[in-house]
């Protein structure tokens, strides 16, 4: 192995990477928020949106995230063509066809963002519901209205409480970011695959990993820092 | 003129009915305890006045205005907001805020009703803090301001969480089981400070079952048993052994 060779390997990778960055943040992005919303939902004391909500989770957390690219990108397409087949050129084939034009980064931040919701929304149901009723009470005596306590109360001590459980999840992801390879996303492992088809080189491969090894060296150190500095409050 | 007149109060749980139409009165600057066994409705009554539960039935009455009655419309969020500033409410679990220190505890829901320009509101939040310095230093805890509740004493924190209490100027100052959750060795601090507040003329109501601290601070004492007002009297009354044969009964069980 030449050094230019190693360079080229190393920049293509770097590439890749950037990519599989690109993932994992957007991902992180929508799947944060949306999570918190589909955690308020499984909440609600509305019982028929509450049961919606649990359904849907259980068939994200119930079947395979690779399932779930494949749906989300071929899925469209398939109904499309299917409809084109029947004749029935309605507006539901005007969408598909729509969601079929996006390129596999969209479709997979779209089923990663909705895979990581639901199991975020579980963790952010934990700790919502492990604070004790008096922190509520507490801020209702005072005269909070109930956003202002779930904000300025109640959400700092679920952070706290929510660290080590989304540290793994968020860690879990860095790596499932590579499951997009198979809606031909230019992700890191995709690159370093290619390097085995092209020219007969495995090691490539094998280097992606110390990609991700980092990646995640830096995301525990992180973590760390986030739950020291929360350790200056008991909840 | 009363402060406030509670008439009627009833409330249910599922099947169970743990008030069943509670009528009194409280003047200005009395202290009323409370006491009664458990399940006997006294928390409940208590949480009722502080709107943390809504009585099914009744009308509770402040300084003349009604501020809640079963017979009126459903009162909106704000409504409540407004009105439960009447009550200072003190938990059995003091319930500090732990991520805030202590005179954050003290200013946070004054602050969050602060509005204007900005330069009302830095005056605004001035006044809070100067407030809040003054009431701290009341309980004793001026040196404490900076600390956070898991660094303080449960005597401590109880007295912090009755400073937060007070900044609300409450009419009618709550206390529910205060020192239930103390090592027995730290109720003298907060009995103390409930005294001095007795002695500043502040209208009290007190759910406890230190009966010696009752019978010493209280102007009246009201007995509940299974959801109704069994007995009501000075302490005198209540203690003389003629107030029925259940109070008896319960005031000879708590003293052991």
């Amino acid at each position: 192995m030449d050094l230019s060779t190693f360079v080229n390997v190393s920049l293509r990778l770097l590439e890749g990477f950037g990519t599989t960055v690109q993932i994992f943040c957007l991902t992180l992005l929508f799947s944060l928020p949306l999570g918190l919303i589909f955690s308020f939902a499984s909440m609600s004391r509305f019982t028929p949106l509450k049961l919606l909500m649990r359904v849907f989770v259980w068939i994200i957390r119930g079947s395979p995230l690779m399932l779930q690219l494949i749906i989300v990108y071929y899925g469209p397409g398939l109904l499309a063509s299917a409809m084109e087949r029947a004749g029935t050129l309605n507006i539901i084939y005007e969408f598909a066809e729509y969601l079929n034009s996006f390129p596999p980064l969209t479709a997979t931040v779209v089923a990663f963002s909705i895979n990581y919701a639901c199991y975020f929304s579980e963790i952010f149901r934990g700790g919502i519901e492990s604070i004790p009723r008096g922190q509520y009470e507490a801020g209702q005596v005072l005269g909070m209205t109930k956003i202002q306590i779930f904000f300025r109360v109640i959400l700092l001590q679920v952070i706290k409480r929510i660290i080590p459980p989304m540290s793994n999840e968020i860690i879990t992801l860095v790596k499932d970011t590579s499951l997009a390879r198979i809606i031909t996303c230019y992700e890191i492992i995709y690159v370093g695959e290619s390097f085995t088809k092209s020219q007969g080189l495995v090691w490539p491969l094998f280097y992606t990993g110390a990609f991700y090894l980092l990646f995640c060296g830096i995301l525990t150190i992180l973590f760390g820092y986030i739950e020291k500095k929360l350790d200056y409050f008991k909840a | 003129m009363s402060v406030l007149d509670v008439i009627g109060l009833k409330k249910s749980f599922g099947k169970t009915e743990v008030l069943k139409g509670i009528s009194f009165s409280v003047e200005q600057g009395e202290v009323i305890s409370i006491l009664g066994s458990s399940g006997s409705g006294k928390t409940t009554l208590l949480r009722c006045l502080n709107f943390l539960e809504k009585p099914d039935d009744g009308e509770i009455i402040v300084n003349g205005r009604s501020i809640f009655s079963a017979n009126a419309k459903k009162p909106s969020e704000k409504d409540i907001a407004a009105e439960r500033l009447h009550f200072g409410l003190v938990f059995q679990q003091f319930n500090l805020f732990p991520q805030y220190t202590v005179l954050g505890n003290l200013t946070l829901a004054a602050r969050l009703r602060v509005h204007g320009k900005r330069a009302e509101r830095i005056s605004a939040v001035a006044e809070i803090e100067e407030a809040a310095l003054s009431t701290l230093a009341s309980v004793g805890l001026l040196d404490k301001k900076d600390f956070y509740p898991c660094q303080l004493s449960g005597g401590q924190q109880q007295r912090v969480a009755i400073a937060r209490a007070l900044m609300l100027s409450p009419e009618i100052l709550c206390f529910d089981e205060p020192t239930s959750a103390l090592d027995p060795e730290l109720t003298g601090e907060v009995l103390s400070v409930i005294k001095e507040l007795a002695a500043r003329n502040m209208t009290m109501i007190i759910v406890t079952h230190e009966m010696a601290f009752a019978k010493e601070v209280s102007d009246r004492i009201i007995f509940m048993d299974e959801g109704v007002i069994a007995a009501c009297g000075s302490p005198d009354d209540i203690f003389s052994g003629n107030a029925g044969e259940r109070v008896n009964k319960f005031i000879s069980a708590m003293s052991k």
